[in-house]
């Protein structure tokens, strides 16, 4: 440890410090106000929202998850999000390479068709119907249920007599049927199972889709889709070769994600490239079909991860109970140290407003450029930073009474005690700082908001012990009611513990 | 309070010393006695995870004047397998937790609350985990836990002394596994937010540790060349004139934690408050603990047993008995006195200097 400068320089250098933190904490104000950050963003679990956590799983061989196909999935769940009209939803994908979730956020009430809308695969496959019959399980009669016709051998007739769609799991849209295969599927309602022949028009030959209403059949929602030139041959293909046979091989499937949405009869043959889909749907329905089938369908599958949703009155319940924990924390520690430091005791609470605004302008400012928003986490990382940034005065004025004790001026005992409190603040302060950014890189979700608060207010901490704390404290060290020991300084000989000299005994008097 | 600041000054000058070295065999004993019963706690009864990381559905209804068994019977119409648990949160809330399940099951499970309850489901907080996606959450946080061991142990060791970083993490190794111990023990509910609030604290016990460790250093900078204290008695001599810190640091830290854990527990009922802070409770008393009692004696041992170190300690052992005839290795108080006879507390001061 080098020996303590010489306090002629300090109070220059004091100076100095506070002006430079001046500047700093100006040019965050200016900052806000010029891009005009009034509030904090607040996180879903503030204020009330949907979050969904997709993780991407290969369903079959054809889509492997490559980085590209991930991308591409934020793209168009990025596009279905935006259909719904929502302001400030987000679609973002955390990690890295191939091993990477989806993370969508949608404020307000409208979560649950957002969790509908982002997770489904959308893959749209027209088959030809061969079988058709009720939705239960039929063990006893296979040879009647189904009507053997080209394709089907033993297996699929056995496996869809077992075929029980009246149980939920069979009913999860998978997005896992092989288009050149001949499938088993379930109606979305369970009521009626299929065997299908090969998908024959694939839902990325759909140039365009919308939701439409037929006042004339009683409330029926449909959407009309209009094909490509592939698509427009193949669907007038399927649809004239089909009206000449009996039922139900005149019916074409119109398969979602392996379920059947409809299976209509093909009374003539479609040579236009235009289809519509049927099927009971609501208004909602039918409009998120249709945005779903018109931003194609995803690259991959998901399994979702994980969907939180949070209601606004919880959200404003969480927010309340974290500012109140906050101030009544905030409030501990600055009655703690005003009986314990006294007069030093003040510079503790000067360092906790100035870290707090510096805290503040940071969340509004980042909340503009980077899109920060503060999560109950993030309030609870700040909290438990008051105790982190409080340890760093604790060290520093714990040290300046060992100098004192030592016997040294309060100014000499200020500068050589900061010199080794600020090796011990560095060396803490840094282990803060890599367990925030580790937690930051390993973790997802809420995790990432706190380890950001708690990363960010131990470099406000390192600012405001460097630039306003020790400056202020040489400062004082020249002020007679601190350097005299006055009894409410703090630095009384009798509250550091020195033995009481007889010069110590006529200033306690 | 200056009573305690008093303390610290004797405390400082050694006047006052509590012999935390000396005894390590005692702490190290106690600790023993913990870890085996968190190991034995763990095996037997094994964590409570939370939903995050086993899969799972929460739902939770707010409505005031409802109850559990309401609940319990409104679930009950669906077909669910697994256990459904149900509690009340606080005055107005239920929620009700159950295994993973499809989307069609979570759907019906709203249904039949937005009927038996009355209540719009935008109301209904619910919470959704898939089981491979636990397991994923599980994975990071053991990745997160060993990348930060790793880390800071280089770290440490770059900015003290190796033999330091490893004593700090065996301090760290101890304390979480103490702590996941009584967590094992008393069943509390193991969430993303526990992890969260113990990693903190793995922090928080280091950056204690890291100030009385820079304190040691600086006693034992010098010590072979001085040659008047073994390293034991100079590092127990830093353990005492940092304890005082300790104690403020760790009373100051847990007052905003203490806070947290009254409004999350007591007004929000539960959820990230709770968890979060009763980690960084519980984690806190053991981190201060372990800062004190098993990290510095653990360096200690380390220490001595270089062969300067055990030199020293024979020639201070020889010089006591041959000047006092009072060292006593268990006991070694009356003679450390730092800066006796040097140093300027002991020049006639702050006559006239004002």
């Amino acid at each position: 440890m080098s020996t303590p400068n010489k306090t002629v320089k300090s109070p220059a250098r004091s100076g100095r410090s506070l002006v430079i933190l001046t500047v700093i904490l100006l040019g965050l104000i200016v900052t806000t106000f010029i891009q005009g950050a009034s509030s904090v963003r607040l996180g879903l679990d503030l204020r009330g929202g949907t979050s969904v956590t997709l993780q991407p799983r290969a369903s079959n061989d054809a889509n492997k998850i490559t980085s590209e196909a991930i991308d591409q999935a934020v793209t168009i769940i990025r596009q279905r999000v935006n259909s719904l009209g929502v302001a400030e939803s987000e679609v973002t994908a955390q990690g890295s390479g191939t091993n990477r979730q989806i993370v969508i956020s949608v404020p307000g009430d409208s979560g649950r068709r957002v969790v509908d809308l982002v997770g489904q695969t959308a893959e749209l496959r027209f088959r030809q119907v061969l079988a058709e019959t009720a939705g239960v399980a039929s063990p006893t009669d296979t040879s009647t249920a189904a009507t053997p016709a080209g394709g089907v051998n033993d297996d699929i007739g056995n496996r869809f007599a077992a075929l029980d769609c009246s149980i939920a799991a069979n009913l999860e849209g998978t997005g896992a049927d092989s288009p050149t295969d001949t499938i088993i599927a379930c109606s979305r309602d369970g009521g009626t199972k299929y065997i299908l022949g090969p998908a024959e028009v694939l839902g990325q030959q759909v140039s365009s889709a919308e939701a439409g209403y037929d006042p004339s059949q009683g409330l029926a929602w449909y959407v009309s889709l209009a094909f490509d030139g592939d698509g427009t041959k193949a669907f007038g293909a399927i649809t004239s070769r089909v009206t000449t046979l009996e039922s139900p091989l005149n019916q074409v499937a119109i398969v979602l994600d392996g379920l059947v949405v409809s299976a209509p009869r093909i009374n003539e043959a479609i040579p236009s490239g235009n289809a519509q889909i049927t099927g009971s749907f609501s208004q909602l329905e039918a409009q998120d079909l249709a945005n779903v089938l018109k931003y194609g369908a995803l690259p991959l599958a998901f399994d979702r991860g994980e969907v939180q949703q949070v209601s606004p009155t919880l959200g404003a319940d969480q927010l309340n109970a974290g500012l109140l924990a906050g101030f009544l924390g905030l409030g501990l520690v600055v009655i703690y140290s005003l009986l314990y430091y006294r007069g030093l005791g003040l510079v503790t609470v000067g360092s906790l407003a100035i870290a707090g605004a510096l805290v503040y302008l940071l969340f509004l400012v980042l909340g503009a450029t980077i899109g920060f928003t503060l999560t109950l986490a993030g309030i609870a990382g700040a909290i438990v930073a008051i105790g982190v940034t409080a340890d760093s005065f604790i060290v520093f004025f714990e040290r300046i009474r060992d100098e004192a004790r030592e016997g040294r001026s309060l100014r000499s005992a200020v500068d050589s005690g900061w010199l080794k409190a600020r090796h011990t603040i560095l060396v803490a302060d840094a282990v803060s700082l890599i367990a925030a950014v580790l937690l930051y890189f390993f973790a997802v979700g809420g995790v990432r908001g706190f380890a950001f608060t708690l990363g960010l207010t131990t470099l406000v901490d390192l600012v405001v012990v460097f630039l306003f704390t020790k400056p202020i404290v040489t400062i004082l060290a020249g002020v007679k009611f601190f350097s005299s020991g006055h009894r409410l300084s703090g630095l009384s000989p009798k509250s550091i513990g020195m033995k009481i000299t007889k010069t110590a005994t006529t200033l306690e008097a | 309070m200056s009573k305690l600041s008093g303390l610290g000054g004797r405390l400082y000058s050694g006047e006052t010393s509590f012999d935390f070295i000396g005894q390590r065999r005692r702490w190290y004993s106690i600790s023993a006695i913990f870890i085996l019963a968190s190991i034995g706690a763990l095996v037997i009864q094994g964590l409570h995870l939370g939903i995050e990381f086993k899969g799972g559905s929460s739902y939770t209804v707010n409505k005031s004047g409802i109850s559990v068994e309401e609940a319990r019977a409104s679930v009950a119409g669906v077909e669910i397998e697994g256990e459904i648990i149900v509690q009340k949160i606080g005055d107005s809330k239920v929620r009700i937790q159950t295994g993973a399940l499809t989307s069609t099951q979570s759907k019906a499970v709203e249904a039949a609350l937005t009927q038996t309850f009355n209540v719009a489901i935008e109301s209904i907080d619910t919470q959704l985990v898939g089981p491979s996606w636990g397991k994923e959450i599980t994975k990071k946080a053991l990745y997160g836990l060993f990348a930060f061991l790793i880390v800071i142990m280089l770290f440490l060791a770059m900015a003290f002394e190796p033999k330091m970083a490893i004593a700090a993490i065996v301090a760290v190794v101890h304390d979480v596994f103490i702590t996941v111990g009584i967590y094992a023990l008393v069943g509390f509910d193991v969430t993303p937010a526990t992890i969260i609030g113990f990693l903190t604290i793995l922090g928080y016990s280091l950056y204690d540790t890291v100030v009385v460790f820079d304190k040691v250093r600086e006693n034992t900078k010098s010590v072979a060349a001085v040659g008047k204290y073994t390293y034991s008695q100079a590092a127990n001599l830093a353990v005492n004139q940092t304890i005082v810190r300790s104690a403020n640091t760790s009373l100051i830290a847990l007052l905003p934690v203490g806070s947290i854990l009254f409004v999350g527990a007591g007004l929000l009922g539960a959820g990230t408050l709770k968890d979060l802070s009763l980690a960084l409770f519980i984690g806190l008393a053991v981190g201060t603990y372990s800062s004190i009692f098993i990290a510095p004696p653990f360096l200690a041992s380390l220490r001595e047993k270089e062969p300067v170190m055990q030199a020293l300690a024979k020639r201070v052992a020889a010089r006591g008995s041959a000047a006092t005839g009072t060292v006593d290795s268990a006991n070694p108080r009356p003679t450390i006195q730092p800066s006796v006879n040097r140093g300027p507390r002991n020049q006639p001061k702050r006559k006239g200097r004002k």
